[in-house]
């Protein structure tokens, strides 16, 4: 296999931008509540155009494609889980259209996101079902000229590994990210450390992994000192919210400004991060500050979780799980059964 | 650990039964549930009782738990299966004893979205209190809420949303109650990773529920006002 586009990149660059937000700019070119974002690959694929290109001319060295909810699981609740194929397929078509059009190298970077269901015991979920739903939606994401898969907003470890493992199947290098938006764990209750740790005994690792999504940039931040706290050599990726979605006149509004993501984008350099973008709430002209930011502001130390509270906020949380010696969460027992 | 030794729960007095229950049901043992459920039951025990002393009193130890972020996704649902199995024997009973209710919810997930772990434990945590739960599941149009709350009649209205994309669908929900006249009949609770207070109060919602206890304890506070105004 001839080595990926962001292989090549990650060779040869410090830090690379990913891309923004992909829901609230939808919103913003009158995606309505409740449809599925996929649908306007076919609908109206020329905002599709217009949202990669936001992310491209902003300075964006990767951006992902629109298929977070394409794989069939989800795609079921509009009864269109038959439409697994042509949705992502053209999701990333449109993609290579635009980065092919760039004048450098931009990674077209094909976005998985989770079923939304509970995986057994506690719920029905199996591997293999799992690794079936991603896999259909990888190959077709494949087809359609995707560089890399791009799982994200992962909750469920088993999850992450059945999605990685339909990328091996699929034969593409991934990366994947999880959202620790739970007292700074995932909401399954894994740590960043805990991640860190799973993800190196993986049988097809990804190219990097990190955090995505979850709560603000400030949480996002200690998460990456978390998985750093396991001597990780493998890359990490930051793409955290522009702050806390507010809700004006009908519209969701994330309350970070460009100022903020680009002191976050700086943090993340520093503290060796070097897939660098923005969750929920980013837009492009959060994306130039940041482009603009880490070319133009010197490296400085890695920053201390203190570094972090003082520039991007408060935590959501006073701990995040990591460093906890007693591993289970569980609190003192009268006594055990038998 | 030493004292690894089996426990018989028949042999345990009723105060020491119903802590072993709380620590059963925080353990997700099911068995153990339905079989203490039993014995108290056999001992006497109203099922009221038996609901709210051994069952709800062991869902609020992991209910703040989960809201102080000790226990996780995996440990609340395993604990609300366990409970479940207690209130598959006790529903029948509260119902022939005429147990004092606290109320009714119609809970369900926003048209798009397909998440319901959250709205799942509200539900069993809302049980868990006491309170009938209509479970309406995921992706509920304007026109399933309405339906249900025709039919069922409730005097809480739950919604979950995972997605930023979805939530704003609550406001279309909350919006055609308002002109159909019916917004005051009910009370909305809304919950779900993406939002907040301010959010809930810029859509006309009642109360934003941060978790499944925060739901619980904020329902039985509006039901409780719910209660006073009728009688002002």
């Amino acid at each position: 296999m001839a080595q990926d586009l962001l292989s090549r990149l990650m060779a040869t660059q410090d830090w690379l931008l990913a891309d923004g937000a992909t829901g609230t700019n939808l919103f913003n070119m009158g995606l309505s509540s409740g449809e599925p974002p996929e649908f306007w690959n076919i609908d109206q694929p020329d905002n599709i155009r217009t949202l990669y290109r936001g992310a491209v001319q902003a300075g964006s060295d990767l951006f992902l494609t629109n298929s977070f909810g394409g794989n069939a699981a989800r795609l079921k609740l509009h009864s269109a889980q038959g439409r697994v194929g042509e949705l992502n397929r053209v999701a990333a078509s449109l993609g290579r259209e635009i980065a092919d059009a760039a004048g450098r190298p931009v990674v077209v970077a094909g976005s998985i996101g989770p079923t939304g269901e509970i995986f057994e015991p506690m719920g029905t979920m199996t591997h293999a079902l799992a690794v079936e739903i991603f896999h259909e939606q990888a190959e077709a994401l494949k087809a359609g000229g995707a560089d890399v898969l791009w799982i994200e907003t992962m909750s469920a470890f088993e999850e992450y590994a059945a999605a990685a493992e339909a990328a091996s199947l699929a034969g593409m290098a991934w990366c994947g990210t999880m959202s620790f938006d739970t007292a700074g764990r995932t909401m399954m209750g894994l740590t960043s450390a805990g991640m860190a740790a799973l993800v190196e005994k993986m049988a097809h690792p990804p190219l990097a992994f990190g955090a995505n999504c979850g709560v603000g940039a400030a949480d996002l931040m200690r998460t990456v000192l978390g998985f750093e706290m396991t001597n990780t050599h493998r890359a990490i990726i930051a793409k955290g919210n522009a702050g806390i979605p507010k809700y004006h006149d009908g519209h969701i509004h994330y309350d970070g400004t460009p100022d903020l993501m680009a002191d976050y984008a700086v943090l993340a350099r520093d503290a060796g991060v070097k897939i660098i973008g923005g969750c929920c709430g980013t837009m492009p002209e959060h994306l130039k500050a940041m482009r603009h930011a880490l070319e133009t502001r010197p490296k400085g130390p890695k920053p201390s979780v203190e570094d972090i509270q003082t520039k991007l906020g408060a935590f959501s949380s006073a701990k995040d799980g990591t460093g906890d010696t007693s591993g289970d969460p569980k609190r003192e027992r009268r006594n055990k059964r038998g | 650990m030493a004292d690894d030794e089996e426990i018989i729960l028949s042999e345990l007095s009723d105060d020491e039964l119903v802590l072993q229950m709380h620590d059963d049901l925080y353990d997700g043992l099911k068995e153990e549930i339905e079989e203490g459920v039993n014995i108290l039951i056999a001992r006497n025990w109203t099922p009221y009782d038996t609901l709210t002393k051994a069952l709800v009193a062991g869902m609020t130890i992991v209910g703040a738990d989960f809201r102080d972020g000790i226990l996780f996704v995996p440990e609340v649902l395993l604990a609300a299966n366990a409970m479940k199995g207690g209130m598959a024997i006790l529903k029948p009973l509260l119902i022939a004893t005429g147990a004092p209710r606290m109320g009714k919810m119609v809970i369900g997930t926003v048209k798009g979205d397909i998440h319901d772990i959250g709205k799942n434990l509200v539900g069993m945590m809302m049980e868990g209190a006491g309170f009938e739960v209509k479970d309406l599941g995921i992706n509920n149009s304007v026109e399933k809420y309405l339906a249900a709350i025709e039919s069922e009649k409730p005097d809480i209205l739950g919604m979950s949303a995972l997605l930023t994309t979805t939530m704003p669908y609550m406001k279309v929900v909350i919006d055609t109650l308002k002109e159909k006249g019916m917004r005051e009949d009910y009370i909305v609770l809304v919950g779900g990773a993406p939002l907040n207070e301010e959010f809930s109060k810029a859509i006309g919602a009642d109360a934003y529920c941060r978790d499944a206890a925060v739901a619980v304890e904020t329902a039985k506070a509006y039901m409780l006002r719910k209660h006073n105004r009728a009688t002002a």
